[in-house]
Parts: structure tokens; sequence; C-alpha cells
């Protein structure tokens, strides 16, 4: 097969449809190249849940006010600066139509959900979660006769003279033989995600360890196309050591877990390593602010697991678990079925109780009660584990989020080494690291890909068209 | 005490509830989220009220990031389908009805047949073989009023008590206070609920799901046809009744009566309520098209089959053919009622139930 199109989109998650979108709706044609199958489609996205958005009054499901300067506060403060300035204020500023553009293309929004009050005021909650969101905009999509192909594999760009020609791949044909296909194109946008799933790319920086973490989105986010990028001399930005990796169920599967594997009850009991030990101030912060540091802390541990520990009095206070706890009438008990030294167990848990001040527990604040006297002492939240039955949860690192990408401008133009102009755009998490060089703001992920999306279909449509 | 064994249909309830008490993406589609998220853990009356508190919209379905062919395999709607067709075979009273309910098909189909053979019978008996090639003034010179009215308050008798004892039942698996206890703004919500079927909305407003990823009202419309014709038609019933024993003024009635317009409005809407829900079942989304013993389709084929020959009766009255439609029109409506109280239109009755309990928890 051969075709040729004004604008060649290069993965259909969130930030691809949006570029592709408003690319179509520039006049040009535009094909999407997917390499996932249709019942896998919309990449990481459709395991989203929100989008952050600065408003300076309430907007739509949004509470109060979220103003710029609160928001590039907020960046500033989780980047530790390293963000490029124009393209972080580009993102907060151009963040404020991300919703009406998301309602436009038939997107439904909700209040927050129940247990993320907290973000009522920052985060648009779309209704039905990422995959409805993403139903949406392929609907969207259709209708403005935009060509999605699904299953192309092994997409190899070609580019002539510093410009992107066209893109070959394989897609499985009807008599299962693969048929080479070939699009031309006088613009792309690539929009292929991160590369999370590839753990042997993250392995070189982060050693062996790394494959042991859980890949919480899609298996087809392997940084293929962005490798071609860099291969044909385009700037990168951000570290392959950068990833967001949180803390969660390690009975999770080892691809697309998604939300539903989080444990939320480390800041309500202690958590310990193979040995049996405690590691890290499990009270240190709200869970939501600590969870991505769990990740590495999990990842430090011995075969990357870790288990968090809680008693009777805990139950029914965070969200309900996917996997079912370990349970034990003893911490004896628990120490065996878990695999852990029951002695050392034992012996920290009694440690723990004993080192317990007296305070008025209150899981909604930062409350008065902590330990005194430990090596790793527990700040908040902290009462003694003595109220069978025992229950506990499998920790393990699941990588969210990569942060190395390539470098754009506010064109969201991909620049080459040689500083010339491109026909090349980038939209989403492959350009995140421009706008996030560390850490992580809920829901910006979202908002970088609407933000980068919307403008790399327009400029990729007015270079091909005119 | 357990009121409901556990069956694996319960089992499979609580591990995709499980799944989704912990996602909770769905909260915003409809009432069943909210209400699971009341819950820690699931057993076979939670199960059973959630169940029955799913509209079927497809939402959920359609929007899961954890439909097949993710492994944990999440589809709420067939699943609870499944649920609640166990849920209509074994709460129905009394439990020997349970294989009519189970064979909803065939039940139907016999007793359309059984009970216009025998009005046939009675007709032919009375009046000797001649009426059936004659036309008529009023039906009432076939079969008297009272036989009509007795046989048919007797019916209805039946069904209510059935329906009583079913309702019972399911309120108590579902831990509702006494009816009398719970407030009347309880009842006044799910009653608005039930009326507008809110619940087939999406969430956003925009229709359900059950033909695909578009969301489309068209099933929403069909069954506000049917169920509206329905309810005009039971009041050109009720309001005929008044006409002859308070008003003393017996049918047949001129087109601009209450009755005849009421009757008129009804079968046409259900007719056309009855069709559009059979078009769209045959639309469903295959993985959401549940099996349902037949019940489903029995009770459109009836309500179609009741509005249509009920519609043609006045048609035919100068017709030979008038006492043969009238002996079909009465078993059709006779093999109605026994779909009331033994078939799919008891999901009417469960489905308010659970709404009356989605309300009543969310008073604080
Ligand atoms: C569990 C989870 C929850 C999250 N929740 C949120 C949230 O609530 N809010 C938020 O802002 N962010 C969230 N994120 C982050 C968010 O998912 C990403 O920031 C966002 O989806 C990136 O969008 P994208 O379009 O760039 O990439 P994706 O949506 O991942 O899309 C990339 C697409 O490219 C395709 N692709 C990859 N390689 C190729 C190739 N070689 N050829 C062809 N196609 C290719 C992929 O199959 C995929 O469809 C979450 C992430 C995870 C894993
Ligand atoms: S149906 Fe799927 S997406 Fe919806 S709440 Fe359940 S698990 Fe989550
Ligand atoms: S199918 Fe519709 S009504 Fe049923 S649980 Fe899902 S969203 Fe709710």
């Amino acid at each position: 097969m051969k075709a040729e199109f004004d604008v060649i989109v290069i993965g259909a998650g969130h930030a691809g449809l949006t570029a592709a979108i408003c690319a179509a709706e520039e006049g040009a044609s535009v094909c999407v190249l997917e390499v996932a199958p249709r019942n896998l489609r919309g990449g990481n996205s459709r395991h989203t849940r929100n989008l952050r958005a600065m408003h300076e009054e309430p907007m739509h499901s949004l509470d109060g006010q979220y103003g710029y300067e609160e928001y590039w506060q907020d960046l500033i403060r989780v980047t530790g600066g390293q963000t490029d300035e124009p393209l972080a204020r580009l993102t907060i500023q151009r963040s404020e139509d991300s919703i009406d553009w998301l309602k436009q293309h038939g997107v439904a929004f909700q209040p927050p959900l129940s247990g993320t009050l907290h973000l009522g005021r920052t985060n648009a909650f779309f209704l039905g979660g990422g995959k409805a969101l993403m139903n949406a905009l392929f609907q969207a999509a259709e209708d403005l006769g935009i060509h999605v192909m699904y299953e192309t594999e092994d997409v190899s760009l070609k580019f002539e003279a510093g410009q992107f020609r066209s893109a070959s791949f394989t897609r499985a044909a009807v008599s299962q033989h693969k048929e080479s296909c070939q699009v031309e194109g006088r613009a792309i946008v690539v929009a292929a995600g991160g590369f999370e799933a590839n753990l042997e790319w993250l392995a070189e920086a982060w050693g062996d360890a790394v494959l042991n973490f859980l890949v919480r989105g899609t298996p087809y986010n392997r940084g293929d196309i962005l490798k071609q990028l860099l291969d044909a001399g385009a700037e990168k930005v951000g570290d392959v050591r950068q990833c967001h990796a949180v803390a969660i169920d390690g009975r999770a599967p080892k691809f697309d877990g998604g939300i539903c594997s989080r444990i939320d009850c480390v800041p309500l009991g202690i958590v310990v390593n193979q040995a049996g030990e405690r590691f890290y101030d499990e009270g240190e912060d709200f869970w939501p602010k600590r969870y991505a540091i769990w990740g590495r802390l999990v990842a430090e541990q011995n075969n990357q697991v870790a288990y968090t520990i809680i008693d009777d009095k805990a139950q029914g206070l965070f969200m309900p678990p996917v996997f079912p706890a370990v349970q034990s009438d003893s911490i004896e008990g628990l120490a065996q079925t878990l695999g852990l030294p029951p002695s050392q167990l034992c012996q920290t848990v009694e440690g723990f109780n004993q080192a317990v001040a007296s305070g008025e527990f209150n899981h909604q604040d930062l409350d008065g009660c902590r330990t005194e006297g430990l090596a790793i002492n527990k700040s908040h939240w902290a009462r003694t584990i003595d109220q069978p039955p025992y229950r506990a949860y499998l920790l393990r690192p699941g990588i969210t989020f990569t942060y190395l990408g390539v470098r754009v401008d506010e064109r969201a133009m991909v620049q080459f080494e040689n500083h010339h102009d491109s026909n090349v755009f980038a939209a989403g998490e492959i350009m995140a690291g421009n706008v996030l060089g560390e850490g992580y703001l809920a829901g910006i992920g979202m908002t970088i890909g609407s933000v980068f999306g919307r403008i790399a279909g327009k400029e990729a449509a007015t270079l091909a068209v005119g | 005490m357990q009121l409901v064994e556990t069956s694996p249909q319960h089992e499979e309830g609580a591990r995709i509830m499980t799944i989704c008490n912990a996602c909770r993406y769905c909260e915003g589609h409809c009432a069943v989220f909210p209400a699971m998220e009341k819950h820690l853990t699931f057993d076979a009356s939670t199960i059973e009220y959630l169940a029955n508190l799913c509209h079927q919209c497809g939402a959920c379905f359609q929007h899961c990031q954890y439909a097949e062919p993710h492994e944990f395999a999440v589809n709420v709607p067939d699943t609870f389908a499944a649920v609640r067709t166990s849920s209509y075979v074994n709460h129905i009273w009394p439990g020997m009805a349970r294989p009519l309910v189970r064979h909803g098909r065939t039940f139907s189909f016999v007793s359309a047949l059984l009970a216009t053979t025998a009005f046939s019978i009675g007709v032919y008996l009375e009046h000797g073989g001649q009426v059936f090639s004659r036309s008529h003034d009023s039906f009432y010179e076939v079969i008297p009023h009272g036989v009509m009215a007795g046989t048919f308050s007797l019916l209805g008798v039946a069904v209510l008590l059935v329906w009583t004892m079913s309702l019972v039942r399911f309120w108590r698996i579902l831990g509702l206070p006494s009816a009398f206890f719970i407030d009347r703004q309880t009842y006044v919500r799910a009653l608005k609920s039930m009326l507008t079927l809110e619940n087939l909305g999406g969430g956003h407003g925009k229709g359900c799901y059950q033909h695909g990823e578009r969301a489309s009202q068209i099933k929403r419309w069909f069954h506000h046809l049917t169920m509206y014709g329905f309810l005009l038609c039971f009041a050109a019933t009720s309001l005929g009744t008044v006409y002859h024993y308070v008003l003393q003024f017996p049918a047949p009635y001129d087109w601009l009566t209450g009755p005849k317009l009421l009757g008129t409005l009804g079968g046409v809407s259900l007719l056309f309520g009855s069709a559009g829900l059979y078009w769209s079942r045959r639309q469903t989304t295959p993985e959401i098209d549940t099996e349902d013993h037949g019940m489903g389709v029995s009770l459109i084929v009836l309500l179609f089959a009741t509005s249509l020959s009920g519609l043609a009766l006045p048609l035919l009255k100068d017709s030979s053919w008038l006492v043969v439609a009238l002996c079909l029109h009465l078993g059709i409506v006779v093999a109605m009622f026994t779909c009331f109280a033994w078939g799919k239109f008891m999901h009417g009755m469960y489905r308010a139930v659970a709404l009356i309990k989605s309300e009543h928890d969310e008073l604080p």
C-alpha cells in the first residue's frame, strides 16, 4: 500500500488525536499510524482520569480559582526549576481552553472522583475516564474523515535533507501475510508517547533492577520513534534516569494495570523490606504527595519489593485495593505467609509500637501522631500496630511516565542539531521533558498533550497546506 | 441470615466490583458506582442490589480500561444482566413457578395459545359455530362484559399477589427497612428516576451505549414509548371500568371518548415502542447482549401483539374475523398477564426497589 497525505501523525493517544483533529480542521488530509490494535488503542491516555487546567474563576466542574501564578509556582516546586520557561508558561496559559476544546469534541466532564477531592480545584475529571475521552476523540476524528490505521508495526521514518518525507511500516493483511506500506506526508506530528514499556532501555541507565518494575500503562510505548528522531539528529531533553515510578500493588499485571493497582494505606501503617526492616518515614506527608518517592524507595530494596503492614484500625480509612490483603491474626503468622523473617518482623513492629508517642489521630490532616527515638521515625499518623487481624500488601515500583524526549520550540517544532526549520512536530509525552525536567504534577501530562497537540496539529497543517 | 445463596454469577459480580471499587472511573455514569463505593466487600445480596440498579446502558463497558482483551476482563453490564436474570428466576413467588420463568419464550407462547383456545371454546359453547362468521355491534355480545371483567380482575389479583410476595422478598434481601419508615423524598426521587430513566442517560444525559461506542437516546425513547404507552392503556382500561360501573355507560365507545382516546394513543405508542425495543435489542453490542432465557423478547413480543390486536379490533368490527381476532387478543392479554407475574415485567419492580434503596442510602 502507498498513499499520500498532508499530515502524518504517529501515535493515536490523546496528544496524537488532538493534533490530527486540529490539522484536519485546518483543511489538511491526515493519516494516523498506531501500532496497537483497535481494541487496545488510546495509549496511556486511556488510563488517565483528569487534566490540570488553569482558571481564574470557577469553570465547569472546577471549583474556585487556580490562577496562572499558582500553577506556575506549583510547576517550579515539583521540577525544582528544571523547565523550559517559555514553554512552561505557554502550557499554563493554554491549559485554560483545554476543557472547552475537549468538550467541543465530545468529551464530558464530571466532579472529582471520590477520594480525590483535593484535586477538585485544580484538575478536571473526564466522565468515564480516559477511555471515554479517547473514544470521543476517535469519533471526532472519524467524523472529520481522518484515516486511522491500527497495528502499524515497525514504523520507520525517512528523512531527506533534514525534512521528513515518508513513513514505512508493515501491517497484518487479511491473509495473515504482512503487507508493507508507505505513507508520504508534507509534515509529521510525532506523538508516540514515552518509553515506559521499554524496560531494557531504562535498564541501560538504571541497571537490571528496573526489569522488576511493573509498567502501569500500555505495552506499546517503547520509544522506537523517539530513538529514530534522536538518531536523525533531533536535540534531546531530559535524562533516561528520570522516570515517574510509584509504589503499587506488586501483584498487578506486568502491563496495563492502570489506576486500580494503587495502594493507599502506606501512611496508615509501616513498610518493611524483605529483611523485615523499615526503611523510610511512612508518614512524611499525604500519600498523593509521596507515592512517587515510594516508587524509588521500593526500587532500592532487595528484589524491588516491600510490604506495607496495617492493623484492623486502618480498615476502611483508605481506598479499597484491587487484590485482597494477606491477612493473619499475628505478626508472626503474617511474616510466615509473606516469607519474611518472623523474629525480625516482630522486633520491628514491637520497636515501632513502643516508639509511638501519644497524640490525636486524624488521617485527614497532618496530625500529631509520631514516633520518637527510632533511627527512622514516622512523622504523622503513627499508631501502634496491635489490633488483629493484621493485613499486608506487596509493593513494587510501577512506572508511569518517562522524561527523555525531543526538544521543541513554541510551534511544537522538533529542534534539530543544525537548527534548521523542519516539518517535524511533536506533542505529548515524547516532548513532555521540555516542561517537566523532573518531578510530576498530577494531571499535567494530559495538559501538555492537549496544548502541544493543538499547536502541533495547527502548525503542521499550516506548513502542509499553506 | 443469608437470604441469597451465592452463585457463580454473584462471585463474578463480586470480582468485578472489587476491580471497579479500586478504579472508580465510571462513578459519574450511573447510580451503580456511588452505591458500590459504600461497600468494601460484596456479598450476594449486595450484588443483587447493584445488578438490579444497573440499567444496562453499556457506558461502563465501552469506557472500561479493563475490558477484554485485558486480563481482568471486566464487563459490568454483561455480568449484571446475568445476575438479574437469576434474580428474576430465584426470587419469584411461588418457587414452583421458576421453570416458567426459565422457559420464558415457551411459557408465553403456550399461555397465549391455551387462553385463545379457551376463549374460542367458550364462545363456541355459548353461541355455536355460526358466531365466528358474523360481525357484531359490541364485543360484549360475544363475550359478556362480566366474563371479561371477571377473568381479568382475577388474573389482576393473582398478579398483584405474585408481585407483592416477590417484592417483599427482594425488599428484605436488599436490607431495606419497612416501607412505611422510608422517607417520602426517597420515593419521590426514585419515582422521578423511573419516569425519566435518568440512568440511561450515561451521566452526561446524551444517552446510552447499548449499540456501540456512540451515545444514543434511541433505547430510552423506545422504552418511554413502551412504558407510557402501557400506562395509557392501563388508564384507558381503568377509565372504561369507571364508565361502565360508576357512570353506567357501557362500551362500545366513540373515538372521542376518554377510554378510546387514551387506549388508541397508548396502543399506538406501545406498538412503536415495543417494535423499537425489539429492533434495539437486535442491534445490541454482542459483548453486552446477555442471554436471558428469552424473557425480554417474550415481553416485547407480547406487548406488541397486545397493542396490535387491540388496535385492530375496532377496525374489524364489520368483518367476519372479529370473533377470532377478539379471542386471539384476549388470549394474548392473558399471556401478557402471566408475563407480568412470571416474566420480564418484573424487571421494573426489582429496579424500582433497587432505586428506592439507592436513594434511601444517599440520605445522610
Ligand atoms: C495509570 C496511569 C494513569 C495516568 N493518569 C493520568 C492522569 O490522570 N492525568 C494526566 O495528566 N496524566 C496521567 N497519566 C500520564 C498520561 O497517561 C500521559 O501523560 C499521556 O497519556 C500522554 O499522552 P500521549 O498521547 O503523549 O501518549 P499515549 O497516550 O501513551 O499515546 C501514545 C500512542 O503512541 C503509540 N505508539 C507508540 N509507539 C509507536 C510506534 N512506534 N508506532 C506507532 N504508534 C506508536 C502507542 O501505542 C500509543 O497509542 C497517567 C499514566 C498512567 C500510566
Ligand atoms: S467498569 Fe472498568 S473503568 Fe469502569 S469503574 Fe469498573 S473497572 Fe473502572
Ligand atoms: S451498564 Fe450503565 S447502568 Fe449498568 S453499571 Fe454500567 S454504567 Fe451503570
